[in-house]
């Protein structure tokens, strides 16, 4: 069309058409334009910093000088595996997120549920909304907010009070640590479970029915499997979320995570990068092993 | 087909979430700091003030860049200030070495003093250009913790005690001793500062109630002494609410209720008082630990004379007083004492500026803690190893 307006032999037109003639003539160059700047991206800052992550954990710290020492060996994988004090922080850390998750799916199941398959489409709207409410505030404000409700004097020992009930110590706690990350997790944990839910098709409920099946054997055979990829997902969220954590045991909690022995050795205690970084792997570790796991189970299939 | 694509999504899914997790876990990780030992020597000291660069960037306690006294200084000086808190001693010897040229100052207490000097990340600064600095008192013009040899790394600032703070209210009969930090009674009511100087605390308070362990120096413990200093405060742990990172984080543990006791700053005292919250604090009889803080000059200070108008400043007998007050702490200048009164009276003796020079010797004061016991022995426990054994008591 517009060919008949520009004059046929303008440079600009013929350039633009041999560029998209390249493309036409060769699918993968328009792949690689759509994927070079992300992937390009990907590899520069996700996949070298894990790298280097990864290299710096066999180097040490010079005791004397504090400096970096670029040699090879397993020194602080060997610290990490004689202190039980590290030990005692990991498994803490993986209890806690391991806790978390199994309050989150509690939790997120049933609303899910209600949202994905009984709700009318107003009122699925409108808890769509409370659930993302709350990401719309500062993930510290909800932390500091928790402190608040938790404290001694706070608005759960008010309204405990006025009920007549004894005071509860729970702040700064492990289970402190527990409702707070349960707390924050939660749509993370709700979301994928609705995707799940709401894409199992009504006849497959209906064909259960039909051949017999009693509400109870149609949500163990039938719902469940098809949402278990769901609740897979979402669990990921949450248990990688919270063991990578370090804010919340900070401002909630009496004791440490494994980010917390991170963060003391970057900043703090000795700047020992190293040992950090051996540190950190742990976690990676235990979450590559979950997502191993995950996938045996069949949790990506869906995806 | 399509079975193969979803394979290699779900790996691909995979590694971005692993990956993502790396990211989360490992922080920020800027890899090595180069550290240039300067030796700049006394000859090549500045010896006038030059014209201010416009900025100042400062490492601080909190508490120690109140807009009182920061702001009529920007505004004298054109020097810009920006600070950036520090909770312990460590974090500050770390920031220093890892921000490169990018602090111009640190407020350092003894304990990081000499790691900084040793380490070379601060210069010698020349005192004939602070005029105030010859109304400091005897003991803080030329301390070890910041002179080596004659030459001057930093100019002192302000020193105090390491205090028991109290909740008067929960808290009867009003405490004498550090024992009650150590009392089953006040178990999940006590708060104790998370810094591995706080061993020092624990083997002062050793020293007194276990004089057969022989400790003379809480900051010079042989491995019976520190073993034994250890154990206390491992039976500690369990009665504690929370180790504080921040003066911030413990006043809020006051003002909320949840610690009635706890090792503190004359600061949090000063700020929960304000507050209408009802606490005390006081030097029990074993004595206290302290601070003697200095403003040292980093050696790649790319605002130096900004620096200098800032130590000429925070200097003056006025600005001397107004952060003995707001803090809670002693002044340097002899010449602070009168001020002091006439901005609230009585502070010159309630925070000792006026006391005799055997208060200061009775205040055991930050030092970095190193395998030289200074009595000819070296076996004494070094730093590096209080650090480990503050990892396993908090962890």
């Amino acid at each position: 069309m517009s060919a008949r307006n520009e004059p046929a032999g303008r440079p600009s037109w013929a350039a633009r058409r041999r560029f998209s003639g390249a493309f036409w003539r060769r699918p993968w160059l328009k792949g690689a334009g759509l994927l070079g700047l992300p992937v390009g991206g990907y590899l520069l800052i996700y996949v070298a910093a894990l790298g280097v992550l990864f290299i710096s954990a066999f180097w040490s710290l010079d005791p004397l000088s504090g400096k970096i020492v670029h040699s090879w060996g397993l020194g602080n994988f060997r610290t990490l595996w004689h202190e039980h004090t590290y030990w005692r922080i990991a498994g803490r850390t993986i209890g806690i997120a391991a806790a978390v998750t199994v309050t989150d799916v509690i939790l997120a199941f049933p609303f899910a549920y209600f949202m994905a398959r009984l709700a009318s489409p107003r009122l699925r709207t409108v808890l769509f909304v409370i659930v993302l409410l709350p990401l719309w505030s500062s993930y510290l404000a909800r932390i500091y907010a928790w402190r608040l409700i938790l404290s001694n004097e706070g608005a759960l020992n008010w309204s405990l009070g006025g009920l007549g009930l004894p005071h509860q110590h729970i702040a700064y706690t492990n289970w402190a640590m527990w409702i707070v990350f349960s707390y924050i997790w939660l749509p993370f944990m709700i979301l994928p479970i609705y995707a799940a839910l709401e894409r199992i098709p009504d006849n497959y409920i209906e064909a259960s029915r039909d051949l017999g099946a009693k509400n109870w054997t149609t949500f163990r055979r039938v719902v469940l499997p098809l949402a278990l990829p769901g609740v897979v997902a979402g669990s990921i969220f949450t248990f990688s979320l919270t063991l990578g954590d370090y804010i919340t045991p900070i401002l909630v909690g009496n004791t440490q995570f494994i980010g917390n022995v991170v963060y003391r050795n970057v900043l703090g205690l000795s700047y020992d990068l190293p040992f950090a970084a051996a540190f950190a792997i742990v976690p990676l570790a235990v979450m590559a092993i979950y997502l191993v796991l995950a996938r045996r189970a069949g949790a990506f299939e869906a995806l | 087909m399509r079975r193969h694509h979803r394979r290699v999504l779900g790996w691909s899914a995979t590694a971005l979430v692993v990956a993502g997790l790396a990211v989360t876990a490992a922080g920020c990780g800027s890899s090595g700091s180069s550290k240039s030992g300067a030796s700049t020597t006394a000859s090549n000291l500045p010896t006038s003030i030059g014209k201010g660069e416009g900025k100042l960037s400062l490492i601080a306690w909190e508490g120690y860049t109140q807009p009182d006294w920061v702001k009529p200084f920007e505004k004298q000086t054109g020097c810009k200030v920006t600070a950036k808190y520090a909770g312990s001693s460590d974090e500050m010897v770390t920031l220093m070495r890892q921000g490169g040229g990018q602090y111009d100052m640190v407020s350092a207490s003894g304990d990081a003093s000499v790691r900084l000097i040793r380490g070379g990340d601060v210069q010698p600064m020349n005192p004939k250009l602070i005029p105030d600095f010859k109304n400091f008192i005897g003991a803080l013009k030329s301390p070890s913790h910041n002179t080596v040899d004659g030459v001057h790394y930093g100019i002192s600032l302000q020193w105090g005690p390491n205090t028991l703070l109290y909740n008067t209210q929960k808290v009867t009969p009003a405490p004498t001793s550090w024992s009650v930090l150590y009392s089953p009674k006040y178990k999940g009511q006590i708060t104790i500062p998370d810094n591995a100087i706080q061993i020092a605390d624990a083997a002062l308070y050793l020293s007194k109630t276990q004089p057969d362990l022989g400790i003379t120096d809480p900051y010079e413990l042989n491995q019976k002494q520190f073993d034994a200093t250890v154990a206390l405060l491992k039976q500690q742990r369990p009665l504690l609410k929370k180790h504080w990172g921040l003066a911030s984080d413990e006043i809020d543990l006051f003002k909320n209720g949840d610690a009635t006791l706890g090792a503190s700053w004359p600061y949090q005292t000063n700020t929960l008082e304000a507050d209408k919250v009802p606490v005390k604090d006081l030097i029990p009889k074993e004595g206290a630990t302290g601070w003697a803080d200095t403003w040292m000059l980093s050696s790649k200070s790319k605002h130096p004379n900004c620096a200098y108008m800032w130590t000429k400043w925070v200097s003056t007998p006025k600005v001397q007083a107004q952060q003995a007050i707001y803090f809670g702490e002693t002044p340097a200048n002899t010449k602070a004492c009168p001020l002091m009164d006439q901005m609230s009276p009585g502070s010159c003796k309630q925070y000792h500026a006026d006391a005799p020079a055997s208060y200061f010797d009775s205040i055991k004061f930050w030092k970095t803690p190193l395998a030289d016991c200074g009595n000819g022995k070296t076996d004494c426990i070094d730093y590096n190893q209080w650090q480990k054994a503050w990892t396993e008591i908090t962890g």
